[in-house]
């Protein structure tokens, strides 16, 4: 099973909900907040997070395609 | 019980945490589960359309196994004998139950106003808005003034009503409530403040003082109510919401989640009711993993956060504002429309808003928060 992060991004908030659950995967644009994907396919230590992140996202914005 | 964002994320979450047996999921709205930020912004400005909304697909909540019940609502709980009461006339029994019912828009005596809680309702009023027509707002908390910046976006007159002296002044302060008065006088709103409005009537709304404020709609956004009614004569207590403990239980296996539920916030030592879409998902998860996992349970202790978007402005805020008896700008400056706002209580930092700030400015201040000693 290998993991892969699509962002949906106009639909983003820029809550930076993502940045604070997974900082490894996810960061901000500095402009307007809009998330941006540091890491689209993370290792399996990363991916707890990348789940908790998707979760947590107020925008349903962030997609987790697993297979 | 409720298919929106709160029961979704629980009932998610449930088998995210290794939960095989059967799982109902129960919703009052006919919709797939889908999201509600997006109905006062987006979608009333027609930028959407509303299959955006669906918070999953269908292939994905049919990777969950759920018996999925929508269109039905709950008429009563039986606590002793562990099942729910449906609209349909059904009986649901359970060993486990996640209330996630949410609220409903109060609404003024008086026929044919709008209001801005469901899919429907934000479609019902897209299609009356449009250059020249005549849109009267009742209530200028988020809800009200985020519609009211749509609706001058797409050329209507708007009057903007609120009965406090200054928009959000008890969430937000005086001065940041008025920097929002500002914003939306600019944009060309007639916002009418300390005016209470009576009845919405055929022809607009008639105002405490009896006078007429003539309108072709009226959008009434004066808040919301707990949907509690059915567990009325269920034991559970219900004061303006579910009461809940520190893990969001009400009651031995019944826990709550999303509007409807007022719990006990050990991060703020206060007991609360927090509308804020990443509440919903956050209790949802939290109220799930206590649900499976009652004797290792975890106090839900968030740092609520929201935001709001009118017109070209974006505000963000994290903590409890509500409450604070000092305000003091940080960073930036209220004249710019750039600023951060630190709100305290008692010497206690509890809350910072922040509007047109990068995130990088803002993330330190979420930081201090998580850091204040309880």
């Amino acid at each position: 099973m290998s993991m892969r992060i699509e962002l949906d991004e106009p639909k983003c908030v820029a809550a930076g909900q993502c940045v604070v659950v997974a900082p490894d995967v996810f960061d901000q644009r500095d402009e307007d907040g809009v998330a941006i994907v540091l890491d689209a396919e993370p290792g399996p230590e990363q991916e707890d997070a990348a789940r908790e992140a998707a979760a947590v996202c107020p925008a349903a914005a962030i997609k987790l395609v697993e297979r | 019980m409720g298919a929106s964002a709160a029961g979704l994320a629980a009932a998610e979450t449930l088998r995210r945490e290794g939960y095989a047996g059967k799982l109902t999921l129960i919703g009052e709205e006919l919709a797939a589960p889908y999201d509600r930020p997006p109905l006062s912004k987006q979608i009333l400005a027609s930028q959407w359309e509303s299959d955006r909304l669906l918070l999953r697909t269908e292939i994905e909540l049919a990777a969950l196994d759920l018996d999925l019940r929508l269109g039905v609502a709950a008429t009563g709980l039986d606590l002793a004998g562990r099942t729910v009461a449906l609209a349909d006339g059904t009986r649901v029994p359970y060993d486990g139950l996640i209330i996630a019912t949410g609220v409903r828009p109060r609404r003024l005596p008086g026929q044919g106003a709008h209001v801005m809680r469901t899919v429907d309702d934000a479609l019902a009023l897209r299609k009356r808005l449009g250059p020249g027509r005549r849109l009267v707002v009742v209530g200028a908390g988020f809800l009200g003034a985020e519609s009211a910046a749509v609706a001058r976006g797409l050329g209507c007159d708007v009057v903007l009503l609120e009965p406090a002296p200054v928009p959000l002044a008890h969430a937000v302060g005086t001065r940041v409530g008025q920097v929002f008065a500002e914003v939306h006088r600019e944009h060309g709103v007639d916002l009418r403040t300390g005016v209470a409005v009576s009845a919405v009537t055929d022809s607009g709304v008639r105002l405490a003082d009896g006078t007429l404020v003539e309108a072709d709609e009226v959008l009434v956004a004066v808040g919301s109510i707990p949907n509690t009614e059915w567990l009325e004569d269920s034991g559970l207590t219900v004061a303006d919401g579910l009461v809940c403990d520190e893990f969001s239980a009400a009651a031995p296996d019944v826990y709550a989640a999303g509007d409807v539920a007022r719990w006990h916030n050990p991060r703020f030592g206060e007991t609360m009711r927090v509308e804020h879409r990443t509440n919903a998902a956050e209790q949802g998860m939290a109220a799930a993993r206590n649900l499976l996992h009652p004797g290792e349970g975890k106090p839900f202790d968030p740092l609520p956060y929201f935001w709001s978007d009118q017109y070209d402005m974006k505000i963000q805020a994290y903590g409890y504002l509500r409450g604070h008896d000092s305000v003091e700008i940080v960073d930036g400056a209220l004249a710019d429309r750039r600023f951060v706002a630190a709100y305290r209580k008692a010497g206690r930092l509890v809350g910072v808003l922040a509007v047109g700030m990068p995130p990088k400015a803002i993330r330190a201040w979420r930081v201090a928060l998580t850091k204040e000693e309880r």
